[in-house]
């Protein structure tokens, strides 16, 4: 009876802490939303969102609507899903490889989407938004399969995985900095060193969509591996022996993952360091259990994301930062700080 | 029946670790593999765990190849608690005995009154119930396998596998873990170092020397001056125990 109870008043505290956190992001969002070279009020804004979702119809500047709507409201809510999705990798990769240091940035994935994308934008292989994606997804997928090989497939231990992915991302950069260096258009080649470090400043809807729909397949799948990521605390070889495939675990968990980054990559360039530092911060506030920890990364990821974005618009007047260097900017301390204490640990 | 080697073979590169090892584990009995350092005792034990496939031979569980059966019904059957496995994650002890559930559940099912049996009893056994709550990083050598120890009788099986559980733990927590095994109704095959615990605590012995069986049967059979000196090089006098009967060894330099 108190068992029950006891559980009963987990799902109720699961559920609004859930509820909450959806908040945080709802009021990021806002704050996002409201912030740029055109100030908007919170309340403008939050009519123009119930406007548009048919809950009110209060006369607004139709520049104003527009602006929240179209421009900005879909920028913030890529902002939080790319965050998300970054975090959610970072979380999945250091389960599977046991090395706090994994995420895909790390591993050369990100590094294999941007050579893609830029090999279709410089070289022009095809033309438009679709074939860039599509670039970011087969450059993001060989720089897998790279990384992969290297590693002796599923069998390798984690380290050589890592090792694998140093050497993917050092191979990836270089492609990428030789296709930009060779290429004769300067303008060009400026363009695409500022999309490498990242930028919201494109996407639209039809992004979100993208976006949207590939994270919460991403975030299912994952979600009902949190058990199995949890049988690799102790390594591959206890894993098996509580009955996981590990083999097969691995691959679909990897192939997910570089998924989520191709698409992310593909949409608003390489980010790093939000996949390392948003996971160990999720695993300070709920405990390393994946069940907890992945809606938390994907939580904290998404605010971590739009705040970072802010920074980025807020920082220096009348010009945006690439997002890149507000995330490398808190990233790199916090690594820093792991790599010491990874040191004294061991 | 229970578990059966059959004539294994086992490579790590170019070098045979196992040289055709046949083994037959009795049901609810405690088998012992003794043997030097390097001479295949991990190896065979991973084999019989079914984590890795023999280059020759098989392992058969109540007959059947163990490589034609699922990771997961392995996992419900074999608990395999192995030597040196860290963690760089703070798992509470609870979460970690309650991995031990995992074979039970499919990805769908939630928790049930008998998962949270299996996973008392088995906290109370290996006596970490107090401790359930504690952070793995805190443990000490000896509760760290402990918390093994729990985790794996959390998956009830009936086949136990234990590669020297007994290192890190003090005279009390060895001897308490070796009587633990002994009284537990499954069949259990442990590596170990301690020839007079072995004597004491297991039902049959097995000896492994270089890849290969050069004894097997009885503790008192298996356990003799002239096996001592040729596979340990320990010069050693063998006696019955006068308090429990055993073989009891005296080491002479």
């Amino acid at each position: 009876m108190t068992k029950a109870g006891s559980r009963t008043g987990q799902w109720a505290a699961a559920i609004f802490l859930l509820l909450v956190s959806f908040g945080a992001v709802a009021v990021a969002v806002g704050v996002s939303v409201g912030i740029g070279d055109l100030p908007i009020p919170l309340k403008t804004t939050f009519q123009a969102v119930t406007n548009r979702i048919g809950l009110t119809s209060v006369q607004l500047n139709r520049i104003h609507e527009t602006v929240i709507w179209d421009y900005r409201l879909s920028r913030a809510l890529v902002a939080a899903f790319c965050g998300a999705g970054l975090a959610l990798s970072g979380a999945i990769m250091q389960a599977l490889l046991r090395n706090p240091l994994a995420e895909p940035y790390v591993l050369g994935i990100s590094a294999g989407a941007s050579t893609g994308a830029v090999a279709i934008v410089i070289l022009g292989l095809g033309a438009g938004t679709v074939s860039l994606s599509a670039g970011a997804f087969a450059g993001a997928f060989a720089a897998f399969f790279f990384v992969a090989l290297l590693s002796n497939g599923t069998r390798g231990g984690s380290d050589r995985t890592i090792l694998a992915g140093v050497a993917a991302s050092q191979l990836f950069n270089a492609s990428t900095s030789y296709i930009v260096t060779t290429s004769g258009n300067a303008q060009q080649a400026r363009d695409v060193m500022f999309w490498l470090l990242g930028s919201f400043g494109g996407v639209r809807w039809p992004e979100f969509a993208l976006v949207s729909a590939v994270l919460g397949l991403g975030l299912v799948i994952c979600l009902l591996y949190a058990r199995v990521l949890d049988a690799f605390a102790f390594g591959d070889e206890a894993a098996s022996a509580l009955g996981v495939n590990v083999g097969r675990a691995r691959i679909i968990l990897f192939a997910v993952t570089a998924m989520m980054t191709a698409t992310i990559v593909s949409m608003v360039g390489s980010i790093g360091f939000v996949g390392l530092v948003v996971p160990h911060a999720a695993r300070f506030l709920v405990g390393p259990l994946h069940i907890r920890l992945l809606p938390a990364c994907a939580i904290a990821g998404a605010i971590f994301m739009v705040l970072a974005d802010i920074a980025s618009r807020a920082l220096i007047p009348q010009q945006v930062l690439p997002i890149g260097v507000v995330t490398a900017l808190v990233g790199v301390p916090f690594f820093s700080i792991i790599l010491y204490r990874f040191q004294r640990a061991s | 029946m229970s578990i059966k080697a059959d004539k294994m073979t086992w490579k790590i590169g170019g070098t045979t670790i196992l040289h055709g090892v046949s083994l037959e584990a009795q049901p609810g009995k405690m088998l012992g593999l003794l043997g030097p350092n390097g001479s295949g005792k991990t190896s065979l034990l991973r084999l019989l765990a079914g984590l890795k496939q023999p280059h020759a031979g098989q392992v058969l569980l109540d007959g059947t190849n163990l490589s034609a059966m699922g990771r997961r019904l392995v996992a419900r059957r074999i608990a395999f608690v192995e030597q040196h496995a860290a963690t760089n994650a703070n798992l509470k002890v609870i979460d970690v005995v309650k991995l031990g559930r995992f074979p039970h559940r499919s990805m769908f099912s939630s928790w049930t009154p008998a998962d949270d049996e299996a996973v008392e009893s088995a906290l109370t056994r290996a006596g970490m119930g107090e401790k359930r709550n504690q952070g793995w990083m805190s443990l000490s050598g000896g509760e760290k396998q402990r918390t093994h120890i729990a985790r794996a009788l959390a998956q009830s099986p009936s086949e136990l596998i234990l590669d020297e559980p007994t290192n890190h733990l003090d005279i009390q927590h060895q001897i308490g873990l070796m009587r633990l095994v002994a009284e537990l109704p499954v069949t259990s095959i442990i590596a170990m170092h301690d020839l007079n615990h072995a004597a004491m605590f297991c039902d049959q012995l097995i000896v492994l020397q270089r890849g290969q069986v050069v004894a097997s049967g009885q503790p008192e059979d298996v356990l003799t001056e002239h096996l001592l000196r040729e596979v340990f090089a320990v010069d050693a006098r063998i006696e019955a125990s006068p308090y429990h009967s055993r073989p009891h060894i005296h080491y002479l330099r």
